[in-house]
């Protein structure tokens, strides 16, 4: 038996890993999420982490089947769910690399609650949401960053609700890494989630990833005329209300990168349970703890 | 049957439940069997609230028939309650509160006053010892000895010398205050010195079990009455080593408990009817992914939100239908403390061994009364077994099929962090090893014959499961005129209800279905078959057992004991009901 013990955050001597699935991804030709998965196997090869001692989960809807693209360990679970069984995979064995995956109706709709709990506990995951502004796998209804006005299945009058800011909901929730990307720069995108998983803490990276078949709006062109990067711009991602007012920014001018790091205790560093190390290896059962029953006499 | 029982009633907030419970403690230590029901409301200051200490030298299951002593804090406790007073009964108050009518003292019964709060007046200015002293007198009357209170109020106060020598003063004076102006009651009983019984709640039985069976990882969010699972659990969290997660929600906890049982831990979550509606999703992704999950329900009085701090046993509907499309899973109704430590360190085996969710099934009066058992009766001994079965392949294999098909329907699993063994677990359909068959492959007739097969596969555990598993046994003689037929908490009633039916020579025995799914359904029906008569008892309804063992076994149980008033079901009306079906009175 071969387990995973706490691996090393940095990288060892050079291993020549394969990420890639034996799975090839079902998604329509062109899917933003191409770009997505092609930058998680670049990451996680420039980390040198060893595919079995990582956990993509995922939730439901294109994007969320990612996990199945991958040869790492994998759980593809329920429609916003994906968050919840994350934390338990991290605590029940927290040396392994969690990273969860999904989309903008898995996270920021149906899964809000989840996400933004999961980042004020400062828990070690990463979360990537690639975040198309539609729902692609029921067939194009507006989602919670759907813009003002636009006409989708659901809403043929144009949107009538303000979206979601997903970058400024992270920062107010206490995600300790956020980070946005675009599925049409793998090499800043790569970089983000690389710098995502090394970080001690929660990461978010939300994704420009554009979907090709039901949005119309938010094309590849769309982002190409409007992102700009946040450090050839001089951000200082050390400074949270900087942060909070690049995340404000929309329009003819829209910010990827890093918007802000910090280093805070992680939820797996305060848990007492796991001071003797990963609860999976520890010793399970009474045997031997009868005084335990003489509280009861 | 020889036992005692003192009912104590009085405001949320008036420490009622506090003296109920040492009353309990004073008889157990002393080697008695004890229930103690907590009768409360959902306030926390005010409204009207009792706790009954029943004790007996013989073993007793439930809150039993009346009481003997009834410590009334206030005018209410005495309309409730002097009613329930059986012969000889006497009803302790304190007359500067108010005083007790003479038309409410019930014939045989005796009110007896004692100055509590001037008593207590002379240790604190404050009303807050007026209780010891109400103990104190209590205790005389009960037939305690004052040294057996006084080792109680030790422990309880422990940690705080000065209050304690004031609790024991102030006991002191009730107890001598009674002394002086009373008999004890003619129900007292010598403390007879037995080996002390171990009291605790169904919860505390439940938490034990968890921990005993090898839980390392409990999420959950707070809902009576399976709250106290997860303060026990917390309260013992790193004694044991054991992520105790309040959750955002209930769809949060279940879905962490599956991550961490997934990654290799013994994980369980707990909840009510309420909570568990929203676990339904999740509970079939458990059953789909072939993840090992137990699942606390805890009922209590439905629909929706219903009676908070009430029972019912109405839940069992949906524990077997909960979550789309058909999956294996196991429920377990365990009738008393001692039964439900066993089922807990049970779910988990089977969990385990059938990779499925298992249900255990208990509610508000199983899981928040207080119970006595023999300490033998919790054996601490599990060795829960290694989680890593599945050998390493040998290197540059790739073969290792998670959701490999076989005769038992149970395959090889693999924790995460295992070389050479990564696979993906899916809540969409998938093939043997994991991959989906929901997208590109749905419908092509290849994949049409994998959906069969993993269908199939999935649902062989169910046979499994029956044939390791006891069918339920007939308690009480092989001979009766009729048979009881029940499940979980109602055993309790029912048992001490035999008890008094066989003293007036009515043998009755009774089916105690402790595994309602999958169900024993030929056992059954043969013990059905042979039965003169049938009575079904259940706290719900629509007879929900019922209905699923005429569905299994064909077999239609016409007499039917429904209770669902919210109050705990008590002997008589079990034995009112034996009777009339056995035509000694009219119906
Ligand atoms: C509980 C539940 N409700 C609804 C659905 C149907 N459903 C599947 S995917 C999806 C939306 C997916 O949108 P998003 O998360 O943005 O993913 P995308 O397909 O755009 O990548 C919905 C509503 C479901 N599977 N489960
Ligand atoms: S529908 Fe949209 S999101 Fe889904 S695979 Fe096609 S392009 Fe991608
Ligand atoms: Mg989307």
């Amino acid at each position: 038996m071969s387990l995973a013990s706490a691996p090393p955050k940095t990288a060892g001597p050079a291993l020549k890993v394969v990420y890639k699935s034996s799975t090839k991804p079902t998604w329509c030709p062109g899917c933003g999420d191409y770009g997505v998965v092609a930058s998680v196997e670049r990451a996680l090869s420039s980390l040198q982490v060893p595919p079995h001692e990582v956990v993509v989960v995922g939730g439901i809807g294109c994007s969320s089947n990612l996990p199945h693209f991958l040869s790492s360990y994998g759980f593809h679970g329920l429609h916003g769910r994906a968050m919840p069984v994350a934390e338990g995979v991290k605590l029940a064995n927290h040396g392994l690399h969690v990273i969860v995956t999904g989309g903008d109706g898995d996270g920021w709709g149906i899964g809000l609650g989840h996400a933004l709990h999961a980042m004020r506990r400062n828990l070690d995951l990463t979360y990537i949401v690639m975040d198309n502004e539609i729902y692609g796998l029921t067939t194009g209804q507006a989602s919670p960053t759907s813009t003002m006005g636009q006409k989708t299945k659901s809403t043929p009058q144009g949107v009538i609700e303000e979206p979601v800011n997903p970058i400024s909901l992270s920062l107010a929730a206490g995600a300790t890494y956020v980070a946005r990307g675009f599925s049409g720069d793998p090499k800043q995108l790569s970089d983000l989630i690389a710098g995502g998983i090394k970080h001690r803490g929660f990461a978010l990276i939300d994704v420009f990833s554009p979907c090709v078949t039901y949005n119309p709006l938010n094309t590849f062109d769309f982002f190409r005329q409007r992102l700009y990067k946040l450090d050839s711009a001089g951000h200082d991602p050390s400074d949270l209300v900087k942060a909070h007012a690049k995340a404000l920014e929309w329009g003819d001018r829209i910010p990827t990168g890093l918007f802000y790091r910090v280093e805070r205790p992680t939820y797996e560093e305060l848990e007492p349970a796991l001071k003797p190390g990963p609860l999976v290896h520890q010793k399970a059962g009474l045997q031997g703890k009868d005084k335990v029953l003489d509280e009861f006499v | 049957m020889k036992d005692i029982s003192l009912r104590v009633g009085g405001a949320a907030g008036d420490g009622i439940a506090s003296v109920g419970e040492s009353f309990c403690r004073i008889f157990s230590r002393n080697g008695f069997y004890v229930f103690g029901h907590n009768g409360y409301q959902s306030v926390i200051r005010g409204g009207h609230v009792w706790f009954q200490a029943r004790a007996s030298p013989e073993r007793i299951w439930s809150q039993g028939d009346g009481c003997d002593l009834l410590y009334a804090l206030d005018r209410q406790t005495v309309d409730v309650h002097a009613p329930a007073l059986r012969q000889g009964g006497i009803i302790v108050f304190d007359p500067e509160k108010f005083q007790v009518p003479p038309e409410k003292v019930p014939a045989g019964v005796r009110a007896f006053p004692v100055p509590t709060l001037e008593l207590a007046r002379k240790f604190s200015p404050q009303s807050i010892l007026q209780n010891a002293v109400g103990m104190g007198a209590c205790a005389f009357l009960a037939g305690v000895p004052f040294a057996t209170l006084e080792n109680v109020l030790g422990d309880q106060f422990r940690k705080k010398k000065d209050v304690l020598e004031q609790n024991l003063g102030a006991a002191k004076l009730g107890y001598e205050h009674a002394q002086a102006h009373g008999a004890a009651s003619d129900k007292a009983m010598p403390m007879k010195g037995g080996a002390p019984k171990l009291l605790l709640t169904g919860n505390q039985a439940i938490a034990l079990g968890a921990a005993s069976a090898g839980l390392k990882f409990l999420a959950q969010y707070p809902m009576t009455p399976a709250t106290s699972v997860m303060h026990w659990l917390a309260a013992h969290a790193t004694q044991f080593d054991i992520v105790v997660k309040q959750a955002e929600d209930e769809l949060a906890a279940i879905n962490m408990a599956i991550g961490a049982s997934y990654a290799g831990v013994r994980a369980m979550t707990a909840t009510s009817g309420g909570g568990f509606s929203l676990m339904v999703e999740g509970l079939g992704l458990a059953g789909m992914t072939e993840t090992p999950l137990v699942v606390v329900e805890a009922q209590r009085s439905g629909p929706s939100t219903g009676l908070p701090t009430k029972t019912e046993q109405g839940d069992l509907n949906m524990m077997l239908g909960a979550s789309q499309g058909d999956f294996p899973r196991v429920i377990l109704a365990p009738g008393g403390a001692a039964e439900a430590f066993r089922s807990t360190v049970r779910a988990f085996e089977l969990a385990e061994e059938f990779q499925t969710p298992v249900l255990l099934a208990s509610d508000l009066y199983l899981s928040e009364d207080l119970h006595a058992v023999d300490r033998e009766e919790l054996p601490l001994d599990h060795v829960p077994a290694s989680l890593f079965a599945v050998p390493d392949p040998p290197s540059g294999s790739n073969g290792y099929k998670r959701y490999l098909l076989t005769p038992s329907g149970v395959s090889p699993r693999a924790i995460p962090g295992q070389k050479g063994l990564n696979f993906i677990a899916s809540s969409d359909e998938h093939d043997e090893a994991g991959h989906l068959i929901s997208d590109i492959y749905a419908g092509i007739p290849m994949f049409v014959e994998v959906r069969r097969k993993m269908m199939e596969k999935r649902m062989r555990k169910l046979g499994g499961i029956l044939r390791t598993t006891e069918p339920p046994k007939l308690e009480g003689p092989a001979n009766a005129e009729v048979t009881l037929v029940g499940w979980g908490s109602t055993a309790l009633p029912v048992r001490d209800a035999m008890a008094i039916l066989s003293s007036r020579g009515v043998a009755v025995n009774y089916l105690h279905v402790r595994q309602p799914f999958p169900l024993h359904a030929e056992a059954i029906a043969q013990v059905l078959r042979l039965a003169k008569r049938t009575l079904l008892v259940e706290q719900n309804y629509t007879g929900q057992l019922g209905r699923l063992i005429r569905a299994e076994t064909g077999i239609d149980l016409p007499h039917k004991l429904l209770h669902y008033d919210g109050e705990p079901l008590y002997p008589w009306q079990v034995v009112g009901k034996v009777l009339e079906v056995t035509g000694r009175v009219a119906s």
